[in-house]
């Protein structure tokens, strides 16, 4: 402790600047590379490959663009994956959130033991092969479906949504409600989701998020080229490499200005396939701390 | 016996009880059945409405347990997964004994730990440094920032990780030969492999980890830090004394989460990035089932690598609950 006098000592001074230089450093790790790909997807490649793009865009080229808009891969997937993401958050929301509500009556005997239900599955499966057998057994595979019934629930996100419904929801309310002859459905309907716009709107987000970034399921289930969701697409375009359907040229230096445009294609196709998810999310953003997190995680 | 309606921390609850003669109530068991009924006729809407999500739980996840058993069986692939001759843990012993099962473990537990390692504090240390930037809005800013890389995907990251660290045409392949590691392919090397895939997790999913930690940092008593300051705290020691403390019921369940986690990698990210290059420290149990079982088509085999991958999670997790419960009297269960 060097001095009181004056408000700051010097120890805490040092420690604010500290602070700030760690944290516009953090900022700096974190968001260069997300704004290196925005930037270099509407630059010309040449100038993104010999490494002059690296704060201001130069040349600037929608070819890559233009690319992902050609190419009809890309449309197939991401018609399926908006498709399976509506189809699949909506069913989830619709087993989620009555679920939660009742779990979270502390007068529903039962619910101890359905928590325990519920939780013991998120520590302790089947295992991969048994649950492909049974999907398989009940003709989910190769279909839309299997985007949307199996693991419709999340239990994480029921109980997160459970104990927003127990610290939320004023006990005045059920009490005053029940007085009127109101019933449980009416109850939920009427007065317990108009007060839970802070949840739904996580839950929602954490459920568009997980269906429109599933790559497992499509490469577990899916065969049919029509049924493909938007992640495997991006795997044989970003990873496997393969741009242009008549493939890049491998080797010499055709090759590597092949894949200089191969890489534009990808920084472009990188922006079109995160950027409807990344739109939603500052929105619901607000939400995270409030109280969302806090005593979840304790089943 | 009454049976009446009486008022329960707020709540209106069905009650059946007596009185005996010392005036103290006793519930009825005789009177069980009739009680069971009315609280049905009292909560059958609570029931429907939970029905549905148990429904789909206990096809998709508690049917698949019963399937583990095809692990101790041949299996037929016309009699289905409870025809096949019983063949106890010959399966098991295969696994163990083959030349992969050594490699498997190795690396799975090495991307595991150094996850754990590396990862487990990244987030915790953000919370704190975030918890002292007073100006709101740059903290909005800056939070608003480190949560977006979790919003990618994992096919998407992958992707990320090809083009920018690429020797020839990537910028961070560019900015590493500047410190003398000329042409090294990050995602073809066996020595880089686990670094790239940890750091690029922490780099994805820090920031949105500290999420928990921010909150838990929110609710610590302002009175603490004021006292603290009377006292002549600096800010250094606030934190160690006053932040730090308010975390550790937090930290030990996440850690005890992770635990559980011990011989799970995530598949899509390690599958993702392997290649024939990397392939043998990449390839982890995970990839193994999904490899020998889908395309292999050894279910059996498959199922019972699974099986002993699950057991090796849930028992530490078990373990690590139990040792944390008797230690700091925390736990999950």
């Amino acid at each position: 402790m060097l001095s009181l006098s004056k408000g700051k000592s010097l120890s805490d001074v040092l420690f604010d600047a500290i602070v700030y230089l760690l944290c516009a450093l953090i900022f700096l790790v974190i968001a260069y590379p997300v704004y290196f790909v925005v930037i270099a997807s509407i630059s010309d490649a040449n100038l993104v490959a010999q490494g002059h793009v690296t704060i201001f865009p130069k040349g600037v080229s929608l070819f890559g663009y233009q690319k992902v808009f050609e190419d009809e891969r890309i449309w197939i997937g991401y018609r399926n994956t908006i498709i399976y993401t509506i189809l699949g958050t909506t069913f989830s929301m619709i087993l989620t959130l009555p679920a939660a509500y009742s779990l979270s009556r502390p007068e529903f005997r039962a619910r101890r033991f359905i928590m325990f239900f519920f939780a013991f599955t998120m520590f302790f499966n089947g295992g991969l092969i048994p649950t492909y057998i049974l999907i398989k057994n009940l003709g989910l595979d190769n279909t839309i479906w299997v985007f949307v019934i199996p693991f419709a629930v999340n239990v994480y996100n029921l109980i997160v949504t459970r104990s927003f419904f127990e610290n939320s929801i004023p006990k005045e309310l059920y009490e005053s409600a029940t007085l009127d002859g109101c019933s449980h459905f009416r109850f939920f309907t009427s007065i317990v989701l108009p007060l839970s716009n802070a949840i739904i709107s996580v839950i929602a987000l954490y459920y568009i998020v997980a269906k429109w970034n599933d790559f497992f399921t499509g490469l577990i289930y899916i065969r049919d080229k029509n049924l493909v969701p938007l992640q495997l697409v991006l795997r044989d375009i970003l990873i496997a490499n393969q741009v242009f359907k008549e493939g890049v040229g491998l080797g010499g230096e055709a090759g590597g200005y092949a894949q200089r445009y191969a890489d534009a294609v990808k920084y472009a196709i990188i922006i079109v396939s995160t950027l409807p998810v990344i739109v939603f999310y500052p929105f619901v953003q607000k939400y995270f701390e409030k109280g969302v997190m806090i005593g979840a995680i304790k089943g | 016996m009454f049976l009446r309606l009486i008022e329960n921390g707020g709540y209106i609850t069905l009650v059946n009880y007596d009185i005996n003669k010392t005036g103290k109530k006793v519930t009825i068991s005789t009177d069980k059945i009739k009680r069971i009924f009315l609280e049905f006729k009292r909560d059958y809407q609570l029931w429907i409405m939970v029905l549905p999500a148990i429904i789909v739980i206990f096809i998709f996840n508690y049917i698949p347990m019963y399937g583990i058993q095809l692990a101790f069986r041949e299996y037929d692939f016309t009699k289905g997964i409870v025809g096949g001759k019983w063949v106890g843990l010959k399966y098991f012993k295969q696994f163990i004994n083959s030349y992969q099962f050594e490699r498997l473990i190795r690396n799975t537990l090495a991307i595991s730990i150094s996850s754990i390692l590396v990862g487990f504090p990244a987030p915790i240390i953000l919370a704190l440094l975030f918890n002292q930037v007073k100006n709101q809005r740059y903290k909005k800013v800056l939070q608003t920032t480190v949560y977006l890389p979790h919003f990618i995907s994992t096919t998407v990251m992958v992707g990320l990780l090809v083009v920018l660290l690429s020797p020839n045409t990537g910028i961070i392949g560019k900015m590493l030969r500047l410190f003398g590691l000329d042409d090294v392919n990050l995602l073809g090397n066996t020595s880089t492999f686990v670094p790239v895939y940890v750091l690029s997790d922490v780099w994805q999913h820090a920031g949105w980890g500290s999420i928990i930690y921010l909150a838990a940092l929110s609710s610590v008593d302002p009175q603490l830090y004021d006292a603290a300051k009377v006292d002549g705290a600096s800010k250094w020691r606030m934190i160690w004394h006053i932040d730090i403390p308010s975390l550790v019921p937090t930290m030990v369940i996440l850690f005890i989460l992770s635990m559980g986690g011990i011989l799970s990698t995530g598949f899509e990210k390690v599958y993702l990035m392997q290649n024939g290059l990397n392939i043998t420290v990449s390839e982890v149990i995970a990839t193994y089932v999904y490899k020998i079982g889908l395309l292999s088509n050894q279910y059996s085999y498959s199922a019972a690598i699974g099986f002993f991958n699950t057991v090796i999670n849930f028992s530490f997790l078990v373990i690590t609950n139990w040792v944390a419960r008797k230690i700091g009297n925390i736990s999950l269960f």
